[in-house]
């Protein structure tokens, strides 16, 4: 039998773990928590993300699946999405600035994050309120960037220039991630307040849940924003650059 | 068999998360409608779930009553019936068992079996409860919009889906089904991670995975492949919706209708199939993973008898989930594919046989001289499995391809899917029922209703689908309204047509009985004590019965041993609980 280590402040240690695949199976499948130092909210942000993942995996299969099957000529990205900059077409143009506000977008949370574990109330809060800035930034150039293509003549259901489905997976996907990201920008909104408010300070309890909040809800957060700018990521590749 | 070798996991660790703070109700309201009591959330879909069942049964009537004697109800005209069809599939699959399984029996088993005190996020548990009510109501709507329910079939194939010549395809059938479906799924995605997460990190002290009741396995494992399969299914609603609102053309070809060419254009529907596939054969395992596990524990208790290959038994629950991802397109074989593609998915497909031909043999061996008592419980587990067993050889004659070509859309695949995803489940629903029923209400079900109850299902369910695999090798088409005059078709065909008929109308009612007894046994029923079934795991061991709000009263329950310590050599009664300390190292946890 293992002898049980004590520590200085009396609790018990768990045995040593047996050595090889066996300890590592048993760690992992070990009392309690699986991920230890896992907290639930976490767990539940990345389990659910894997769940959108395979969404937005789908959706992008099925755009594939369109865009390799079609018999018409694919519209080609670089010129429609140009935009005419004193007197130049500027392919991509409107899109890199996009992506590079979202990017951006991901550096302010990251540092929100580190602030919000430093218990820096406001510095937290003013970060998460600028990335929730950048976030609708992106939303509204995406608004524009519709209404451009719009007044261009694509429709979910017919576009000038080929193929059918080119209008209906552009607005299905940059659409869906557009929601994506509106709500992130919610959420981001709602926590900057909390943290602004000092709810994680002093352990005020939760409306619907009656449950304390903490400071981590700022780093789940961030797992969703940065979740929000992978896809993007993706989908920039994939629609835009292929 | 006594003296257990030390092992790793043999002291039992210190708590690692504070006890959680539960939210406390203090209305009616809040304590019996909006609750968030994973118990409370639990009845709640179940009843809901059985509600909306009883619809498909009746509808499943009307059908059976069409093709035994055509035309004896005139409102059934061809349109109606495939209405009928299409409602009663997909009630069944998804808002009765996938509902029933993981929303019913996963809300209230999961926090119980593992000695949580609720859910990891009760709240969103509730929102869960809610947004499937929501996706069964705007489901019921549709028998009610202009036009009535959609006809599509339960697997909504396009271009008909969406086209006139369908019931609902031009009106509100079509798109009320698909926003409920996205509605269910978004409920269902809240509900999921809860049970994913309160297995992985809620778990109470000393239950280590390796410990947990296969319940607790089969329901793990089947939510975790609902994340990651209802997905699919998601963005199939999402963009067939499109494609009848806006007028996409995602999975619409080029098409004439009565004459006129239709404004769409280059869609997939083959990308459609593949898409419900990807859910729809997953979803079959979502159905069947909580049925094993349910079932092994059934077993074990009432044959006072350790399961059999514990490990074993997990890792096949693990394998076949897996599998099942890489094995869809075996419900495309018709639908032309790359006979390479047929090769590796009827080889997939059958490789599937050998996990789940492992846990039968388990299942034997644990019946092996065991102390067999032929409780309710019991004689629904013992039927479940001979129905699986036959349900999952037709399901070997489907999985190679030219077997399956000339079966296609025959009665035999009718008997085969029913067999194995319909009557086996439901035994396990109906034995699980009567197994916990004495837990949530603290009274037993009546036992006299309970056994005509399961005679006339189970040997019914034989009469019903067995002569429905004879008339499939004859040839008799599934989803026909009525057969008229056809040569193959041979007049003894038809009478057995009318006896399948009679027989679907027996068993139907021999569900009235049940769901009388639900409400009967509640008032009237035996007082059942705490622990009838004198089963080991941590649910019967709760201070109270029905168990409190929270579960546990003050301390929480601390877990010593597996959940199969049924007559151990050396012990005092023929059952240890698993939350009984284990001074004297008395288990049978490693032998397996």
């Amino acid at each position: 039998m293992h002898e049980t280590a004590k520590t200085e402040a009396g609790t018990t240690l768990p045995p040593p773990l047996a050595p090889g695949i066996r300890g590592f199976a048993s760690d992992w499948a070990s009392d309690q928590r699986a991920f230890k130092n896992v907290s639930w909210g976490k767990a539940m942000m990345w389990i659910f993300l894997l769940s959108d993942t395979f969404i937005f995996g789908c959706f992008l299969l099925a755009y594939m699946t369109a865009r390799m099957s079609t018999t018409v000529p694919w519209p080609n990205p670089s010129e429609v999405f140009a935009l005419n900059i004193g007197g130049h077409e500027i392919p991509l143009i409107l899109i890199a600035i996009m992506t590079f506000v979202l990017i951006t977008s991901s550096g302010t949370m990251a540092m929100a994050v580190m602030y919000g574990y430093r218990r820096d109330r406001k510095k937290t809060a003013v970060l998460m309120l600028l990335t929730a800035l950048l976030g609708a930034t992106f939303v509204s150039m995406q608004a524009f960037e519709w209404t451009k293509l719009i007044t261009e003549g694509v429709r979910p259901w017919e576009n000038p220039w080929g193929a059918a489905q080119f209008g209906s997976t552009f607005f299905m996907i940059t659409g869906f991630h557009g929601t994506h990201v509106t709500i992130g920008v919610i959420f981001l909104i709602i926590i900057a307040r909390k943290v602004w408010r000092g709810d994680f300070d002093n352990e005020r309890r939760g409306f619907f849940t009656s449950r304390k909040g903490h400071y981590e809800i700022v780093e789940i957060t961030g797992l969703y924003w940065h979740f929000v700018d992978l896809v993007w990521v993706f989908i920039f590749a994939f629609f835009y650059l292929w | 068999m006594v003296n257990i070798p030390s092992s790793i996991d043999d002291p039992i660790p210190p708590a690692e998360v504070e006890d959680v703070e539960l939210y406390h109700s203090h209305s009616w309201w809040t304590t019996y409608v909006f609750s968030q009591d994973a118990k409370v959330i639990a009845i709640q879909y179940s009843m809901t779930a059985m509600s909306i069942g009883v619809v498909a049964l009746v509808l499943s009537w009307l059908m059976r009553i069409q093709l035994g004697f055509p035309g004896a109800l005139p409102f059934i005209d061809a349109e109606r019936y495939y209405q009928f069809i299409t409602m009663h599939g997909m009630i069944m699959v998804i808002y009765l068992l996938t509902a029933l399984f993981l929303g019913g029996f996963g809300n209230y088993l999961i926090p119980l079996m593992l000695g949580a005190r609720d859910m990891v996020f009760p709240y969103a548990n509730m929102l869960s409860y809610w947004l499937y009510l929501l996706a069964v109501l705007v489901l019921v709507a549709s028998f009610f919009a202009p036009g009535g329910p959609t006809g599509a079939g339960w697997t909504l194939y396009p271009p008909q889906a969406v086209l006139s010549g369908t019931p609902g395809g031009q009106d509100w059938g079509i798109i009320l089904m698909l926003v409920s479906l996205i509605l269910f799924i978004i409920g269902f995605t809240m509900g999921g991670l809860n049970y994913v997460v309160t297995v992985l990190q809620g778990r109470a002290r000393g239950m280590t995975l390796m410990r947990m009741p296969l319940t607790i396995w089969g329901i793990f494992t089947a939510t975790v492949m609902a994340l990651l399969a209802f997905p699919a299914l998601f963005v199939a609603s999402v963009m067939m919706l499109f494609d009848r609102l806006l007028g996409t053309s995602f999975f619409m070809p080029a098409i004439v209708e009565m004459g006129e060419q239709l404004k769409h254009n280059g869609g997939s529907p083959i990308l459609f199939q593949h898409l419900f596939w990807f859910f729809g054969h997953p979803e079959v395992y979502i159905v069947a993973l909580p049925a094993f596990g349910i079932v092994s524990d059934l077993i074990s208790t009432h044959a006072r008898k350790n399961i059999f290959g514990y490990r074993m038994m997990v890792w096949a629950i693990v394998i076949i989930g897996a599998l099942s991802f890489v094995v869809w397109a075996h419900h495309m074989y018709v639908s032309g594919m790359n006979p390479k593609f047929g090769f590796f998915f009827a080889t997939t497909t059958l490789i599937i046989a050998v996990p789940t031909a492992l846990k039968v043999y388990n299942w034997i061996l644990t019946l092996w001289r065991g102390d067999i008592h032929l409780t309710l419980p019991m004689l629904f587990a013992l039927a479940f499995i001979v129905t699986f067993l036959n349900g999952g050889l037709t399901g070997l004659f489907l999985g190679n391809v030219v077997v399956d070509v000339p079966l296609s859309d025959t009665l035999f695949v009718v008997a085969h899917f029913h067999m194995v995803m319909g009557v086996a489940p439901i035994m396990v629903v109906f034995g699980a029922i009567y197994h916990w029923y004495p837990k949530i209400t603290g009274r037993m079900l009546d036992e006299t209703m309970g056994r005509i109850h399961f005679w006339v299902t189970f040997l019914g369910a034989y009469l019903i689908f067995f002569p429905m695999h004879y008339l499939g090798l004859l040839g008799m088409p599934r989803r026909y309204y009525e057969m008229g005059e056809t040569a193959f078709v041979p007049p003894s065909a038809h009478t057995l047509n009318e006896f399948i008929t009679i027989m679907a109308l027996i068993v139907g009612a021999a569900q009235m009985l049940f769901l009388f007894n639900l409400f009967w046994s509640y008032r009237r029923g035996k007082d059942a004590g705490g622990n009838p079934w004198r089963a080991t795991t941590l649910e019967w061991q709760t201070p109270t019965t029905p168990p409190p709000h929270g579960n546990w009263g003050k301390d929480l329950p601390i877990v010593y041993r597996w959940a199969y310590d049924y007559s151990v050599p050396g012990a005092a009664e023929d059952f240890i609980p698993q939350n009984q300390p284990n001074p004297d190292r008395i288990s049978r946890e490693h032998m397996s």
